[in-house]
């Protein structure tokens, strides 16, 4: 147990690096990150509640019960049926759209997808740039808006009375094509802002983070009790590891 | 073999008539001599089984809620990580534990690198080593699969292809192992039974016979040197302990700091970033979908990415399979007389240095998006990969034949 052991630590830092540093995301310079805390109770309540009030029309949470968010965000049943069941569900169903999935196919072209895992497959921040980034674009959009994060979103601006809609202003930015000849393509640079909503772009932002922390919450709910009890088991593995180092030592005295 | 000291009672007397288990713990245990200058390097052993039976208790656990079945297997999951009371644990404990197979596996394979323990008499012990890399392979390549998410159903997709581009036989092979005209319901149901029963079956018996094999010729050791060459009046080997107290007590301190990594990652971070479980993983399989970049998990990336840098699909299948199957060859590729790698000259440190370092910088590539820079790196990678297979028989010979002490180097502690 010299020198040896230099290579085993680097490998494993290597591993634990790794885990962040390993996969490439191309970020474009306008993202921002999230920054939702899932252990923060209130940004869960309130996330739950916009989500109710604003997403679950269309969205579904296929996999997550009414019941399961009222215990793990500590709302009561009084206040979780007032004010997030839906009027004809009952506290142990699942959470559906309330939409008609025909009706959505006819009015959006596709069916708007389930959410129970939407912050595992794209991710926190992801969702956090798709909702603060919807734009007026009514030349090209049915819908009257376009969205950086996801051009050509099928999705209307639901939140456009909370947030107000922005107007994106872009520039010209020359490139050089694979074959050398210039091109020239639109390069996003800054919003300003356009139609006024009910909240400033700060408290949007807040609105926004709150959701997004709901939505990080519903994939993954055992997250919660999940770290709280990891410290447990880590102390007491380390605890275990520190006596069977002893007993080791004790018996290896003998070796010379 | 080991003498059997039986000062135990009559049950004792009476159960040892009829199982010879104090005969079995005196020869494998208390009469296993072991060289006594095992560094880190020889935790891996032990610990890889010990992951081996975690893998085998929680996947019984986490197969009485998987459904197969395209409509059934990803919500099962689901219901799984959310309804079953610490079924979230059983599949973080599960689906880490598939990782920090390979990691142990992997530096297991590194020690038997850096101190030549593939060399006579331990070749077989090697190739059924090997044999046991690629049985794991193929159980953790089918037990991604069984989630059905969007990235099993593609890299399923990907991997079995592979199989299309053998002469001949090719297309009509990869429909025997699809079950279907594509990857579908059949080959997920296929997948499921040879993962958890097929597999861990052949597992089981592969790794039986590496230990078989193991307690025949012994354990190597760090200065590579034997150490029933120096017997003392005992006859027992001069630089050799007993298994067991020594080693039983020194490996269960590994084991503790083993879970002591192992459960930070599972409670703290059991997508590891996303290499462990991957972000694509969490959309149900869409066959209309392809994900934006297809990558196997970390485990498989370098060869992976020495397939995907090479145009020709042929070849780069075939440079796959070699760039796999050219560890098995090594007990035969190596002409040193010396093994460990203490005990060679610069030419072999180098060498082996480099095959690290491109082994992890493939590694890393294959997880890199198919962009340019990427595919240009890895292709100077791969003639680098083979080259340390091809140089080793020269290098080997030539400056690994200096002196080696008599005794092991231990220092008491």
């Amino acid at each position: 147990m010299r020198t040896n052991y230099i290579p085993v630590v680097g490998a494993l830092a290597l591993l634990l690096g790794a885990g962040t540093a390993f996969p490439a995301e191309h970020e474009a310079g306008w993202e921002r990150r999230a920054e939702n805390e899932v252990a923060n109770l209130p940004s869960l309540q309130r996330g739950a509640r916009n989500f109710m009030q604003y997403c679950s029309g269309c969205h579904s949470l296929k996999y997550v019960r009414y019941s399961r968010i009222g215990s793990d965000l500590k709302i009561s049943d009084k206040a979780l049926a007032e004010l997030l069941v839906r009027p004809g569900d009952k506290p142990t169903d699942y959470i559906k759209a309330s939409m008609p999935a025909g009706d959505a196919q006819d009015w959006f072209g596709k069916q708007p997808p389930d959410l129970s895992l939407v912050a595992r497959s794209r991710g926190p921040d992801w969702i956090f740039n798709f909702l603060t980034t919807f734009y007026a674009d009514p030349a090209s959009r049915q819908t009257g808006v376009n969205n950086l994060m996801l051009p050509g979103t099928a999705m209307p601006h639901i939140l456009a009375s909370v947030q107000g809609v922005q107007t994106a202003v872009f520039k010209d930015v020359e490139t050089k094509g694979a074959d050398g000849s210039p091109t020239t393509t639109k390069e996003f640079e800054k919003f300003e802002p356009g139609v006024a909503g009910s909240l400033t772009s700060a408290q949007y932002d807040e609105f926004a983070r709150d959701i997004v922390n709901f939505l990080q919450y519903a994939g993954d709910p055992s997250q919660l009790e999940r770290q709280g009890l990891g410290i447990w088991v880590v102390l007491f593995l380390l605890m275990f590891t520190g006596i069977a180092y002893l007993l080791k030592k004790e018996y290896w005295k003998d070796v010379r | 073999m080991g003498e059997v000291v039986n000062n135990g009672g009559a049950f004792r007397t009476w159960l040892n008539k009829r199982l010879p288990v104090d005969q079995f713990v005196a020869d494998q245990l208390t009469g296993y001599y072991a060289p006594k200058n095992f560094n880190v390097w020889y935790f891996f052993g032990s610990l890889a089984l010990l992951v081996f039976v975690m893998q085998i208790v929680t996947g019984i656990f986490v197969t009485m809620h998987y459904k197969p079945g395209e409509a059934t297997a990803f919500n099962s999951v689901e219901y799984l990580m959310r309804e079953v009371p610490y079924g979230w644990l059983l599949r973080y404990l599960h689906s880490t534990g598939a990782s920090a197979f390979f990691v142990v596996v992997y530096l297991h394979m590194t020690r038997a690198l850096l101190y030549g323990s593939y060399k006579a008499p331990r070749e077989l012990l090697w190739v059924i080593g090997m044999l046991i890399y690629f049985a794991l392979m193929a159980e953790a390549f089918m037990g991604y699969v069984l989630p059905w998410g969007n990235m099993s159903f593609w890299g399923a997709q990907v991997i079995i292809n592979i199989f299309n581009t053998i002469p001949g036989i090719g297309p009509d092979l990869v429909e025997w192992i699809r079950g279907d005209y594509a990857v579908a319901d059949s080959t997920l149901n296929r997948f499921f039974s040879l993962h958890v029963i097929a597999m861990p079956f052949l597992l089981a018996l592969l790794i039986m016979l590496h230990l078989v094999a193991l307690r025949q010729v012994g354990s190597s050791n760090p200065d590579g040197i034997e150490i029933k060459d120096k017997l003392g009046p005992d006859g027992k080997p001069l630089d050799g302990i007993p298994f067991h107290p020594y080693y039983t007590l020194k490996d269960i301190v590994g084991v503790g700091l083993f879970l002591t990594l192992f459960a930070i990652v599972v409670f703290f971070a059991p997508t590891f970033g996303g290499l462990f479980l991957e972000k694509p993983n969490f959309e149900p399989a869409n066959p209309m979908s392809t994900p934006e970049d297809i990558a196997p998990t970390w485990y498989f990336t370098p060869y992976y990415a020495i397939l995907r840098a090479i145009p020709d699909q042929r070849l780069g299948a075939l440079a796959f399979a070699l760039s796999v199957l050219a560890f098995v060859f090594l007990p035969w590729l190596d002409r040193a007389k010396n093994k460990s790698i203490r005990y060679r000259g610069l030419a072999s440190k180098v060498l082996l240095g480099m095959f690290f370092v491109v082994f992890l910088m493939l590694m890393w590539l294959g997880l890199q998006p198919a962009e340019p820079t990427y595919v240009l790196l890895a292709r100077i990678c791969i003639p680098l990969y083979f080259a340390f297979f091809l140089l080793l028989p020269f290098v080997s010979k030539a400056d690994g034949n200096g002196p080696v002490p008599d005794r092991v180097t231990y220092h008491a502690h």
